[in-house]
């Protein structure tokens, strides 16, 4: 066990720190899921993306540094320490571009990663359908083939598209073989969002703000990407045609693990519980209030501790699989619990609509999206207690 | 930057897991058990020891693990001792492995240098020729003591007739004293296995039985009680790891309405969420056990956070092995009370839940 960081980690860490310290907006910005906060959160990543913060454990070529996964994750610790702006570029960055380094051509990999690290391109994700919530392999919206033009024509309906009113891309899960019935015959495709055939309509979260967008297509044009700019512009597949499910779990389990929820998030929420508790001990804290603080606190450095293991696993050639299930169970739960100890702490304060409140309703959704934790808790069940499916 | 076992400490481990699956098994926990009945089966007259898991891990070396070369130990440390209690936690051991080779070894390192004696009963420890008590305990409780210096007394002892000497730590002395010559009264404690006793700690105690005194003894104490938290965390682990491989395996088995009852999903949460709590806290086991080892300021911190999640883990992971089981848990012919009952009692053994989630908040919210 070592569990220092070495010297040129430690470097990195202190010229992340001092790039963020001086670059990090303040006041900070207001929510990214609003028309305005989103323009300002994009200046955000253009200025990332300037100084190759944006994707830093992506390789150089792509817009990154080609830092490791420990320096990915002290990366996050310092981008959250000092309250840096959440990334309206997660989507891509996060989810479509694990998929695109394992499943894209060098075509498309040169295409697409650069222009999605400086933020050219913008991506939501387009797994939910009216019909096809947790059960995703219910997906209905479908892609016909059209030999004469050569491409795919793109018709049904996406929802619950987080930042799609303000995005340019989506991808997501089409049918491709209409005779198919759940997990088989469908494809990954890659979609502008712009066009004829394309209606986003936005509309509000709980929280308010118009972070959500349902996505229509009706007969949209994908042309066969023929590995030039012209042709991927206008989107296409990644992987082969129906093997789309395959593709799609490579992208889920991201969602699930380490690389959208890394630790440093939650305990830089814990840190500033502690405070919030800190301000109020002359004030009649609690003991109960005090031991829901530091109960939660632990937990966060538990889940700390969790991911430093699973990281040593990956760096040493050992898959997660099935345990990033446990990951997204416990980050989603821990940073609604932060959440409601933080309102249990402002009393009468707490409904006011101040970044507690607004943070609890954003806590609130973990346990619901990326696949809802009831979801989750069969996976640890089945596939990594090994209780049987039926 | 590497959160993992080294490759010895996983072969040790594994060492050692096969030795107590040979020699600790649920015919031996009963045998330990005073009372034939309660523990539901077994001879009876057990004094809390299994005699052949005791000294097997005695001839590895396993006692002295801790203990200095110059003693003839293997000098290595807790972060090597710490994965064989999960070890002697899943096997449900109820000998004094952590007190002899944790507790006692750090209260006797420390007296080292000024004392003989230490030196002595090191060397008797490394050899696997004596087994030890050690006893948090304080006559008079003082208040006036810092938030990180607190330790949990209690005045109980498990099996205390069959050990050689108890190491017993007041305010500010440690005392070695003969078992014989404290006034002992056999209690029942929920596990038999623990054969549990009370005894009255006299207010003063003589000259001859200290080994430290003052400063010496406040950071003997200290170190020697973050190391029993520790220790029965690791079991605490251990022990839900066990409870939950047995009913994991009964939900296998066991078919009602023509169906393996694991595959509802109301078990499979049950399970899912105690094998939750026990994955979450075994990090923090493992990280205090690292913090002890290279004497870490923040260790004392460390090691209560693990107490008091793997306290509040095993607790969630008896409920749930029980309740999953059904009746079938709710008998004593059946093991799984072999492990629940060493759950609920190491559940609060040094300090439970409550107690070290206040040395956190004590220590995160002090100004």
């Amino acid at each position: 066990m070592d569990l220092t960081w070495s010297e040129s980690e430690e470097a990195f860490r202190t010229e992340a720190r001092s790039w963020l310290e001086s670059n990090v907006p303040t006041p900070a910005l207001p929510s990214g899921d609003t028309k305005e906060g989103f323009a300002l959160h994009l200046d955000w990543e253009y200025r990332l993306a300037a100084d190759q913060w944006s994707v830093v454990s992506w390789p150089k070529a792509f817009g990154g540094r080609d830092a490791s996964l420990w320096e990915w994750l002290i990366f996050e610790e310092e981008y959250y320490r000092v309250g840096g702006p959440q990334r309206v570029t997660q989507n891509g960055i996060f989810l479509l571009a694990p998929t695109i380094f394992e499943f894209g051509t060098a075509a498309q990999q040169d295409y697409y990663l650069p222009r999605m690290s400086s933020a050219v391109d913008l991506w939501c994700q387009g797994w939910s359908e009216p019909n096809a919530g947790s059960d995703l392999a219910g997906v209905r919206s479908k892609a016909t083939r059209d030999e004469a033009a050569g491409g795919w024509r793109l018709s049904g309906q996406k929802t619950w598209t987080t930042r799609g009113a303000f995005c340019n891309y989506l991808f997501g899960l089409f049918r491709t073989d209409p005779e198919s019935e759940r997990h088989k015959g469908m494809t990954y495709f890659m979609v502008p969002l712009e066009g004829d055939g394309v209606t986003v309509r936005g509309f509000g979260r709980l929280d308010g703000d118009e972070g959500f967008a349902e996505v229509f297509f009706d007969d949209l044009f994908i042309p066969d990407d023929d590995g030039t700019a012209e042709t991927m512009v206008r989107g296409g597949i990644l992987g082969e045609v129906n093997q789309g499910w395959g593709v799609a779990m490579a992208t889920t389990s991201s969602e699930r693990g380490l690389t959208l929820r890394s630790p440093g998030r939650f305990q830089a929420t814990a840190t500033r519980l502690v405070d919030l508790a800190r301000e109020r001990v002359g004030d009649g804290l609690s003991q109960q209030m005090a031991d829901a603080v530091a109960d939660a606190w632990i937990d966060a450095e538990a889940y700390s501790l969790f991911t430093l293991s699973d990281v040593t696993g990956v760096v040493e050639g050992v898959s997660m699989g099935a345990r990033s299930s446990y990951n997204k169970i416990f980050w989603s739960e821990l940073d609604v619990r932060l959440h409601e100890v933080a309102l249990d702490l402002l009393g009468a304060e707490a409904e006011l609509d101040g970044p507690w409140m607004k943070g609890y309703q954003f806590a609130l959704s973990g346990p619901i999206y990326a696949g809802t934790n009831e979801i989750q808790r069969n996976i640890v069940a089945e596939r990594v207690l090994g209780l049987p499916r039926k | 930057m590497r959160f993992a076992l080294t490759e010895d400490q996983v072969e040790f481990r594994a060492v050692v897991r096969g030795l107590l699956a040979d020699t600790c098994g649920p015919d031996e926990l009963r045998a330990a058990w005073p009372d034939a009945e309660t523990a539901g089966g077994g001879p009876g007259g057990g004094n809390g020891r299994v005699p052949g898991a005791w000294s097997a891990l005695a001839e590895m070396g396993v006692l002295g693990i801790m203990v200095p070369e110059a003693q003839g130990g293997l000098a290595m440390t807790e972060e090597d001792l710490v994965p064989l209690l999960l070890e002697a936690g899943w096997a449900g051991l109820p000998d004094p492995l952590a007190a002899t080779a944790g507790v006692a070894v750090t209260l006797l390192r420390h007296a080292s240098s000024s004392e003989p004696r230490a030196d002595e009963l090191l060397a008797q420890i490394a050899a696997g020729e004596i087994s030890l008590g050690c006893v948090f305990s304080n006559p008079a409780q003082s208040e006036s003591m810092r938030p990180a210096s607190v330790v949990a007394v209690s005045n109980f002892i498990p099996a205390a007739t069959s050990l050689d000497q108890i190491l017993l730590c007041l305010e500010d002395s440690v005392h070695l004293v003969d078992p014989a010559s404290l006034q002992l009264e056999r209690v029942q404690s929920v596990d038999g296995a623990r054969d549990l006793f009370h005894f009255v700690v006299p207010v003063e105690m003589g000259e001859s039985t200290a080994l430290l005194t003052g400063a010496a003894a406040q950071a003997a104490t200290l170190a020697a009680f973050d190391f029993a938290a520790l220790g029965a965390a690791a079991e605490l682990i251990g022990l839900s790891r066990r409870m939950l491989e047995m009913t994991i395996l009964y939900a296998t088995e066991r078919k009602q309405f023509g169906v393996q009852i694991g595959s509802f999903q109301a078990v499979k949460h049950h399970l899912t969420n105690a094998s939750l709590a026990v994955e979450f806290a075994e990090p923090l086991v493992l990280r205090a056990a690292n913090s002890l080892a290279l004497g870490n300021p923040q260790a004392s911190l460390h090691v209560s956070m693990a107490k008091a999640k793997a306290s509040a883990a095993a607790k969630g992971a008896a409920a749930a092995s029980l309740q999953v089981h059904g009746a079938i848990g709710y008998t004593v012919e059946y093991d799984l009370h072999l492990y629940m009952k060493r759950s609920w009692a190491l559940a609060g053994e040094f300090g439970d839940v409550e107690f070290h989630r206040r040395r956190v908040s004590a220590e995160l919210l002090a100004k």
